[in-house]
């Protein structure tokens, strides 16, 4: 592993957890099992705060991703070994980053209530089992 | 002296233009509105509350239905400094907001040109324009109508606050004991169901107007199409050289309080706490948020232009 993989492998697994953890935040756990009353973690309680967070780490995610999906496109005559937990992997990402989005764009202020709102109650279940899924 | 402001006082004024709208021509226009499902607001004109009530009864009396009927005794909770909420035995306070009390009358004793006056402000959820209870609930629980009324559906809500929290008002309020969290894991996750104003969206879907306007007998609500109320709610404020509420704040509502002394001295001396929300400048909770989705769209951008650097100057090195 090179340097530059080493680096993008540390960026990546922080980012992600980063995620995880500011998208738990997201719903009201942390203030209820004491978890925001460890000191440091207060912020973890603080809606705002996590809902902010959550939307850097998933820029940065989002960068992360275009960034080795342009870098694999310029290379793409050298060899690459991808193995289907890679392409499932990705797949997987990319279906976050999307369903990510569109809850992005239903939050932004003067966007209207109505269809978005049914489709996001799946997003999130997605959410949910993708958790279970790769948390395991 | 301590007068209360009347409407009818109020005419008597240099003011009585403030009162020029009849209140059964704004009925026709309201009915019209309502009918369209087009946004609604109201409009509240504080000089002419007299503090009686009569919205608050009606209010429970048209709402009574909607009330949580929570089973007892109450799971244990876990961990055990959970804190459970129960307002079943206290169905009857009015003097804050409470899962049976979703509007309340706040009193206000200013000074106005060397007088002293009272002023009766009714207070409920603003139904925010970008509502961030409902933008945020992470279930989907917290909803808002094409009509604009945000409301909190009590099939499907797990009662964790948050809505209450990211509220800049922290209006909604919790029973524990009721909902859908007891089918789940009661112990371990949720803790009852949110109530708060719906604006009476079922009375609307069928036409009539929200029961605590309908009661009011000084006509202090006006409701209608929003872009029509707040036109109203500026001729208001301009005839008494006065101050509008929730046209700006929290990015803007549907509810505009319009008041002939500003609304920072309101906020100074109407009693504040738990259930009883406050007056003072809310920035838009959402902004923040609206400003990091802009910036994200550049995050792709930034990743492609990283790598197409880093293969120039790999390239480069490669031809060394
Ligand atoms: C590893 C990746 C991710 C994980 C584990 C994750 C996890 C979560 C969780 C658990 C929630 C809470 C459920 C909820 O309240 O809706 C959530 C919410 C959310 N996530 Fe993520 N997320 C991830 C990636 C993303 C990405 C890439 C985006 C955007 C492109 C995104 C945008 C959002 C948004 C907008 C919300 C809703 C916030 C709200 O409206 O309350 N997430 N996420
Ligand atoms: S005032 Fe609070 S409860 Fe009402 S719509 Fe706004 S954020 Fe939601
Ligand atoms: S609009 Fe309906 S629910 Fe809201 S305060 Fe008035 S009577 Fe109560
Ligand atoms: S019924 Fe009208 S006058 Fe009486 S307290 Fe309510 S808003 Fe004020």
């Amino acid at each position: 592993m090179t340097l530059h993989d080493k680096i993008i492998r540390y960026f990546y697994m922080t980012t992600f957890a980063f995620l995880t953890l500011t998208g738990f935040g997201q719903m009201p756990i942390f203030k209820r099992y004491r978890i925001a009353d460890i000191p440091g973690l207060g912020w973890l309680a603080e809606f705002y705060v996590t809902h902010a967070m959550h939307y850097i780490f998933a820029s940065l995610l989002i960068g992360l991703c275009s960034y080795l999906l342009a870098e694999n496109l310029l290379n793409a005559r050298q060899e690459l070994k991808i193995t289907i937990t890679g392409y499932a992997k990705a797949v997987m990402i990319l279906g976050l980053i999307i369903t990510g989005g569109l809850m992005i764009f239903k939050n932004l202020s003067g966007t209207p209530y109505s269809p978005l709102w049914s489709l996001c109650l799946i997003f999130l279940i997605y959410r949910y089992v993708w958790f279970f899924l790769f948390s395991a | 002296m301590i007068h209360t402001i009347t409407r009818r006082a109020f005419l008597k004024g240099t003011v009585s233009t403030a009162c020029s709208i009849a209140a059964t021509s704004s009925v026709v226009k309201a009915a019209e509105a309502l009918k369209n499902g087009e946004p609604i607001a109201t409009l509240i004109d504080i000089t002419k509350c007299v503090g009686c009530e009569e919205c608050v009864h009606a209010c429970k009396n048209a709402n009574t239905d909607k009330y949580p009927k929570p089973e007892k005794p109450f799971p244990q909770m876990y961990p055990s400094g959970v804190k459970t909420e129960d307002w079943s035995d206290k169905t009857d306070i009015i003097e804050r907001l409470t899962p049976y009390n979703w509007l309340y009358i706040q009193s206000a004793a200013v000074d106005m040109d060397g007088e002293e006056i009272e002023l009766n402000i009714p207070r409920r959820c603003m139904h925010c324009t970008n509502p961030p209870c409902v933008k945020l609930c992470p279930w989907g629980s917290a909803i808002q109508l094409d009509n604009g009324i945000s409301r909190i559906d009590s099939d499907t809500c797990l009662g964790g606050a948050k809505c209450q929290t990211v509220c800049p008002w922290l209006i909604p309020q919790r029973q524990t004991g009721v909902g859908l969290y007891l089918d789940i894991l009661p112990s371990f996750a949720g803790n009852g169901v949110m109530y708060k104003c719906d604006r009476c969206y079922n009375k609307i879907a069928q036409g009539e107007i929200p029961a605590c306007i309908e009661a009011c007998p000084e006509n202090v609500q006006t409701i209608g199409s929003r872009d029509q109320i707040l036109k109203q709610a500026h001729e208001l404020a301009a005839s008494m050289n006065g101050y509008i509420y929730g046209e700006k704040e929290n990015g803007g509502t549907n509810t505009f309080y319009v008041s002939p002394v500003p609304f920072e001295k309101l906020n100074e001396v109407i009693e504040k706490g738990k259930g009883k929300p406050h007056l003072a400048k809310v920035a838009n909770s959402m902004e923040t948020g609206d400003k990091l989705a802009m910036a994200m769209l550049f995050a792709p951008i930034a990743g492609v232009v990283g790598a197409v650097a880093r293969f120039y100057s790999m390239s480069k090195k490669d031809n060394q």
